[in-house]
């Protein structure tokens, strides 16, 4: 009788538990949310295309890349940050350019020299294209250096970072070359 | 288990629930002022913060804001009213600037910002400050933008205008 009593008063508190469940549930998801929606495209969407010419006359097509693992690198000669991980993004194209990744700089420099002797200096070993507010706002709004993005084999944008990110940057990148 | 205590399980439940929460909130809080290590270039009574300046941009009497970085991030969005005056990381940049502020009374009140990169990373904010101090201007603020413009200033939902 008592058991029964119990059960019944447990009964009736489980609708509450999952209403109290149904409203914590976005407030703990809450801090995810805000990280992988702050600024820029979104994730999960594609990459927007553009046609530009790289440092070396070369043309780049974004769409072109379709079946790579491009890593889009915003960047400027002036912003010490971007020059510090830029090493690493070298040594990354050597290590996994035969696995389909490829590295895309773009110079959000006001002009071309001195993009071009950086990028000498640092004997980058993929193509720099010079970006400008258009290409920033197609991205969402580059308003801070650096800011990079991993777009998967589809062309869908798998991360956006802010800032430097290597070590989150690098596992993102194994992620997605051993999940194809 | 007795109707009182699943009372204190929920209680102790909401409890947890709460705390964990407040320390969500907290974690997304931004810096919200000056970092208590402050670069001796630019003292803190020197330093404005976003918000402040909002207000000031208000009132008819709006100061002089100068924005010392990128062009091309200013292209990209700027402080409604501010001019580009050229990255003063650069000698071209400081002779802008030097330029722009000439034959102004130097009790001016001119706000300076960049926001291409962290402050404390930042190669222009702290010369243009320096530059317009060695200049005699005795009434210098320096926004300041923690991480960066787009961060502290447009995601905060702070007015900007694009174009150059």
């Amino acid at each position: 009788m008592e058991r029964t009593a119990r059960s019944r008063t447990v009964a009736s508190l489980l609708p509450l538990s999952r209403l109290l469940l149904l409203l914590i549930a976005p407030i703990i998801h809450l801090p995810l949310v805000a990280q992988t929606s702050t600024g820029g495209v979104g994730v999960g969407h594609s990459a927007p295309n553009f046609s530009r010419v790289d440092l070396t006359h070369r043309k780049i097509v974004l769409s072109s890349y379709r079946g790579k693992i491009v890593l889009l690198n915003f960047w400027a000669t002036w912003c010490e940050p971007c020059l510090t991980e830029m090493p690493t993004f070298v040594e990354w194209q050597k290590e996994y350019g035969s696995r389909n990744f490829q590295v895309i700089g773009i110079s959000m420099d006001d002009a071309a020299p001195e993009v071009i002797a950086t990028v000498s200096r640092l004997k980058l070993n993929y193509p720099v294209l010079m970006g400008d507010e258009y290409l920033g706002a197609d991205y969402g709004g580059v308003l801070g250096l650096p800011v990079t993005f991993l777009i998967d084999r589809d062309g869908k944008i798998q991360a956006r970072y802010q800032g430097t990110s290597l070590t989150r940057i690098h596992s993102d990148i194994q992620n997605l070359l051993q999940s194809h | 288990m007795n109707i009182r205590n699943l009372r204190i399980s929920f209680a102790v439940s909401l409890l947890v629930i709460c705390a964990a929460y407040g320390m969500c909130v907290q974690a997304q809080q931004p810096a919200a002022g000056p970092p208590v290590q402050t670069d001796a270039s630019i003292p803190p009574q020197a330093m404005l913060q976003p918000a402040e300046l909002v207000q000031m941009l208000k009132p008819s009497a709006k100061p002089l804001v100068l924005q010392t970085g990128s062009h091309v991030l200013y292209a990209e969005a700027h402080i409604p009213g501010s001019e580009y005056a050229g990255p003063a990381g650069t000698s071209a940049g400081i002779e802008a600037l030097r330029a722009r502020v000439t034959g102004l009374n130097k009790d001016t009140l001119i706000v300076i910002y960049c926001g291409c990169c962290p402050w404390s990373r930042c190669p222009n904010i702290k010369p243009a400050y320096q530059q317009l101090r060695s200049l005699g201007f005795t009434n210098v603020k320096a926004l300041y933008l923690a991480d960066n413009f787009g961060t502290d200033w447009v995601e905060k939902g702070y007015p900007v205008v694009k174009g150059r």
